[in-house]
């Protein structure tokens, strides 16, 4: 089993006159899921984007690895997958030059290891079409391929089954469950549970 | 239903084997403007319609002696490239703001200062270097002596190099606003006066025949200083906008 963690201590939030993150807290280790419920507006994605290091926390602090990680940011990114609501991918590019721009920043790629990633998530039959001519799903689908080209021990999912038909939500559930088997984390915030085995699986329910 | 793999947790060390360099990240998001420019061509085109069109106007507006266009040519030229500049300004990072292109930027473990570089480059290659191409034409047509034409390009290219980066600042700053454009312009054309002062300076010694060495020099150092400077400030407001 891995020896990753993550840890959050006492976050403090505030999005305008709201205060999202009220003195939140969290552990998560190696080879565990937390799967992040609340209602509408409950802060699960501010949630997720406090943890990746994307806001600025006016109290408490991130810990990866038992370290601090505004010490060393990039380190921690290089660490992290995030997939956020939208899959960032352009209309202009195929499948395949997306997943090739996009991750292609993060680390090299060949074509082999995209088509791999491609058939993984089940986008294999679009990788050469516009992302423009993709439903909403095979655009997630093809989000899911750079989450897996990423190789982070860290998955942070923003509602990742979005659009997906019981299909592709099986295969997320499956693919987040293969994640923790290996020794990754995974954070996952979802408005319907995935089906994920118990001994992997944790919760955490946000109060609106 | 596709089949999955129980996959491998990277260690530390074999991440970072594999990680691409920053300038190979600065590369691939540069070549990526490219290609989605050249798909998608009206975001290069319409600057320089504008360019044109406005050359056009003056002629038409004030004399046809080109005698008298010779003498406002390099403030027509200038203004009308800084007006066609701030026009593309605009779709420099809002479209990838919006599908979070710029968040998985920040979160790439690259340095974001190197790819906001790389960005403004290709928004220079696209607009900047076009512009100071249909420059001499437009020069031309209002009465530049055909020995100054070359120069006008070199000036162009220049101080758009200067233009381009003040921009991507001003339009770093203004992602999160919905119809940024006039603001866009409130904050960027301000700080472009200099540029302006010595490029339309350095357009009208070359129209003369005299040297334009100097304000040349003075551009170059603008352009100089803006790529040392403004990536990391145009960086540094894109994480803001990002929270």
């Amino acid at each position: 089993m891995s020896d990753l963690s993550l840890r959050a201590e006492n976050l403090h939030l505030w999005r305008g006159e709201r205060h999202v993150l009220k003195g939140l807290s969290l552990a998560v280790q190696g080879g565990e899921v937390l799967q992040v419920t609340g209602a509408n507006g409950a802060g699960k994605t501010t949630l997720l984007r406090a943890l990746c290091g994307l806001l600025h926390l006016e109290e408490g602090r991130v810990l990866w690895g038992g370290n601090d990680v505004q010490q060393d940011l990039p380190s921690y990114h290089e660490a992290l997958a995030y997939l956020g609501h939208e899959p960032p991918l352009k209309a202009d590019l195929t499948a395949c030059e997306n997943l090739h721009y996009w991750v292609g920043v993060r680390r090299h790629l060949s074509e082999a290891q995209i088509r791999e990633a491609l058939q993984r998530a089940g986008a294999a039959a679009f990788g050469e079409r516009l992302v423009r001519s993709l439903s909403a799903g095979q655009r997630r689908r093809v989000a899911i391929a750079g989450l897996l080209l990423m190789t982070a021990g860290l998955w942070l999912l923003d509602e990742p089954t979005t659009n997906l038909d019981a299909d592709g939500t099986r295969l997320v559930a499956a693919l987040v469950e293969a994640h923790a088997k290996g020794g990754g984390i995974v954070v996952a915030a979802v408005h319907h549970e995935l089906s994920i085995s118990g001994e992997h699986l944790r919760r955490l329910e946000l109060a609106a | 239903m596709s089949t999955v793999a129980q996959p491998s947790v990277p260690t530390r060390a074999s991440s970072a084997a594999v990680r691409g360099s920053a300038l190979a990240a600065a590369r691939l998001v540069l070549l990526r403007d490219l290609r989605l420019a050249f798909r998608k061509p009206e975001h290069i085109v319409q600057p320089l319609a504008f360019f044109a069109i406005v050359t056009t106007l003056f002629p038409l507006s004030t004399t046809p002696e080109l005698s008298r266009l010779r003498e406002i040519a390099p403030g027509v030229l200038w203004v009308a490239a800084l007006l066609s500049g701030l026009l593309a300004l605009e779709f420099l990072f809002r479209d990838d703001a919006q599908d979070g292109t710029l968040e998985q930027y920040a979160l790439s473990g690259q340095s974001l200062t190197w790819l906001i570089l790389a960005k403004t480059c290709a928004h220079w290659l696209l607009t900047g270097l076009p512009l100071a191409l249909l420059a001499p034409l437009a020069g031309g047509a209002l009465g530049a002596p055909a020995a100054a034409l070359p120069s006008i390009t070199v000036t162009i290219a220049i101080g758009t190099v200067a233009l381009s980066l003040v921009g991507a600042i001003g339009a770093a700053l203004t992602i999160g606003v919905k119809r940024g454009g006039v603001l866009l312009s409130v904050l960027v054309l301000p700080l472009a006066v200099p540029i302006l002062i010595f490029g339309s300076r350095a357009t009208q010694l070359a129209i003369a025949g005299e040297s334009f060495v100097a304000a040349l020099e003075l551009l170059g150092a603008m352009a100089v200083l803006g790529v040392t400077l403004a990536p990391l400030a145009a960086a540094a407001a894109v994480r803001i906008s990002l929270e």
